[in-house]
């Protein structure tokens, strides 16, 4: 039989009247609070989550296409000297699409960030978070993280419905499995400068449409599955990318 | 200043901590575990006793475990279960593990149910389960000669309700984990695979042949699951809407939970209706039968021709390694049984 404690549970509730923060009321504030919040669209029509599931954007290349799942990765977010390590953001799910700064200097900052991992920060398997909603690459191809999980669906040729992954992650050439040899294809976008005068939401625009259209003109008949181990898929869309974001209102 | 004390006198269950698999701890967040359910040893003894008791069930022949039993990882080897007064269900008994891994807490093949402790509340009532209902089982619960001394223990209070029963139980279903199968020993460097079993993994996570790993973990998803919603190519036409039904949203008819691929040596049959009765089903789905929908998942490749077309090695591989998440230990655990 277990012995039972007993304790006696004394509890004093406090209530002041002024508890006000003085910085509030007396002090100018020195520093303010940013987000960065990421917008979606399809030149220029916006995208969110209600959009998906439905045959409405065309591609460059003239395919009609549905989106069912899109989430990327966005690391060393620098804003004046503060950098956030990575960003998950879900457009499916609606999540993290805002990055907060709080004690920003007012005035002339700049703004950058890294779309995937770089190869510094590419370990395979060291990032909770990112290991609990499955985003790394298997380790035969060199391990890490995903830098986008883009799938959904297109009109092939036969206006009948076809699978695409646009899975974009650091490209590895895997001709030879024993020496597997690979190329970061994570890229940094540089948003230039941002004139922050007072608490603020800061704009980044992203340019869906871009990842099937510059440099390279995306043919999803040819490039739709299994990607993942395309060297060349790789680099085309690590190319793509770098027309894909911009710099939006800052209000 | 305003101010109020109050005195009280209750009983402390003793804290418990989960003996958390060394795989979870490195690679996933931590479990969910709700701070107005915290776990403890009283908690959890009595959360077992529930579970196997069939003081739950209308007529006191069903408990729980009837459809969820340990040696079956906690599922029945039945395609539907059979409820109290022989009526069955349409859905698959789900095995029960790693549950406070789930961490959009969306329990049941069509994610139903928020939260365990409120999964909890609906086979006592459900007239395919075990047809009761919440306040005869509180009566009863109420009278019985042991269980308002272990609700003293567990909560501090006399007085049980359907709150109490769920975060017991609740509490019991947390400590079911699974993390001790061969290859898990293997990832730990505890023991080696074959070279079927190796190739079995490699297909699994090979893009263009299984690639299993998009939905169903991974070596660093030691869960084998995402938790989320897919549809997998089972049909083309929906008996069952899965969380379509759950969301109104005509593009989640036919999406069902993924299952973790733990433990397969003991869930026989398979999917949500319990359709295959073995392995090799499955995987010859996956290869060559896969239906079309508008709502398949696009990780589904060449739905047109049927899969992707493993070839009959890759099958029997894909199989052995599928075999080694196997838990043994998990099954045979003592302290989970009553
Ligand atoms: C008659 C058989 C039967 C009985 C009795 C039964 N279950 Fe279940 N259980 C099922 C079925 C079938 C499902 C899947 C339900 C669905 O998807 O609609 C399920 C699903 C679950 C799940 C969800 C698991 C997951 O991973 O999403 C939990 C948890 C669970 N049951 C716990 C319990 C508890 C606790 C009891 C006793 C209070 C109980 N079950 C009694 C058949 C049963
Ligand atoms: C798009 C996500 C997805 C992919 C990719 C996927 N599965 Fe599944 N899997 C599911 C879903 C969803 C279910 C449950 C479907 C249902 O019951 O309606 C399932 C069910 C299963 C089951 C039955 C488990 C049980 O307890 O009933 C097994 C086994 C399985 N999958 C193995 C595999 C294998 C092997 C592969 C690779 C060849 C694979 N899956 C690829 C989503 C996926």
């Amino acid at each position: 039989m277990k012995k039972f404690a007993l304790i006696l549970i004394s509890s004093v509730l406090f209530f002041t009247a002024c508890n006000k923060n003085k910085l509030d009321c007396c002090v100018f504030p020195e520093t303010v609070t940013v987000t960065l919040k990421f917008t979606h669209n399809w030149d220029g029509t916006p995208i969110t989550a209600t959009d998906f599931n439905d045959f409405k954007f065309t591609t460059e290349n003239g395919e009609l296409v549905s989106i069912e799942k899109l989430r990327y990765l966005v690391s060393n977010i620098t804003l004046d000297s503060q950098i956030k390590n990575y960003n998950l953001i879900n457009i499916g799910e609606n999540t993290d699409l805002e990055i907060n700064f709080t004690d920003i200097n007012q005035g002339t900052n700049n703004l950058k960030f890294t779309f995937g991992f770089a190869d510094a920060d590419n370990t395979d398997g060291i990032y909770q978070d990112l290991n609990s909603v499955s985003f790394n690459v298997p380790e035969m191809m060199g391990g890490g993280y995903h830098f986008m999980q883009f799938d959904g669906k297109y009109k092939d040729t036969n206006n009948e419905d076809a699978s695409f992954n646009y899975h974009a992650i650091r490209a590895v050439d895997m001709s030879d499995t024993n020496n597997l040899i690979f190329e970061d294809t994570s890229f940094e976008v540089d948003l230039g400068t941002v004139e922050i005068t007072n608490n603020a939401i800061v704009e980044v625009k992203v340019n869906i449409a871009e990842w099937f259209k510059n440099p390279n003109t995306w043919n999803l008949n040819e490039l739709n599955t299994v990607l993942m181990p395309n060297f060349e898929a790789q680099k085309m869309m690590s190319a793509n990318g770098k027309t894909v974001f911009s710099l939006g209102d800052i209000n | 200043m305003n101010c109020s004390s109050k005195e009280e006198e209750i009983y402390t269950p003793i804290p418990y901590n989960l003996e958390i698999p060394t795989l979870f701890t490195d690679k996933l967040i931590a479990p969910i575990i709700p701070t107005n359910n915290p776990l403890t040893v009283e908690g959890i003894a009595l959360g077992k006793k529930l579970f196997f008791d069939t003081i739950l069930s209308g007529d006191e022949t069903q408990s729980c475990a009837s459809c969820h039993n340990p040696t079956n990882a906690f599922t029945d080897d039945a395609q539907f279960s059979n409820g109290i007064d022989g009526d069955f269900g349409t859905r698959n008994s789900m095995p029960l593990f790693n549950l406070a891994w789930n961490f959009d807490e969306r329990f049941a093949w069509d994610g139903k149910e928020f939260s365990l402790e409120n999964q909890a509340l609906e086979p006592v009532s459900n007239p395919t389960e075990m047809n009761s209902d919440w306040k005869t089982v509180i009566e009863k619960l109420q009278n019985h000669t042991e269980y308002p001394t272990l609700f003293l223990q567990a909560f501090g209070t006399l007085t049980i309700d359907s709150t109490l029963v769920t975060k017991a139980i609740a509490q019991y279903e947390r400590t079911l984990i699974s993390g001790n199968s061969k290859f898990d020993q293997f990832l730990l460097g505890e023991t080696t695979l074959t070279s079927e079993e190796q190739n079995g993994f490699d297909i699994f996570m090979d893009e263009a042949r299984g690639d299993c790993f998009h939905c169903h973990g991974s070596n660093n998803n030691p869960l084998w699951t995402d938790n989320a919603f897919h549809n997998n190519g089972l049909d083309s036409n929906f008996s069952d809407l899965g969380l379509g039904a759950i969301t109104g949203d005509p593009a989640d008819n036919g999406k069902f939970k993924s299952p973790s691929i733990r433990n397969l040596a003991f869930t026989a049959p398979y999917m949500h209706d319990g359709r295959f009765a073995t392995l090799e089903e499955v995987i010859n789905h996956y290869s060559e039968g896969l239906q079309p929908s508008s709502t398949i998942d696009p990780l589904m490749k060449k739905v047109n021709q049927g899969g992707v077309n493993l070839s009959s090695k890759d099958k029997a591989d894909l199989k052995a390694f599928l075999l080694t998440l196997s838990d043994f230990d998990f099954i045979n655990n003592t302290d989970f049984k009553e």
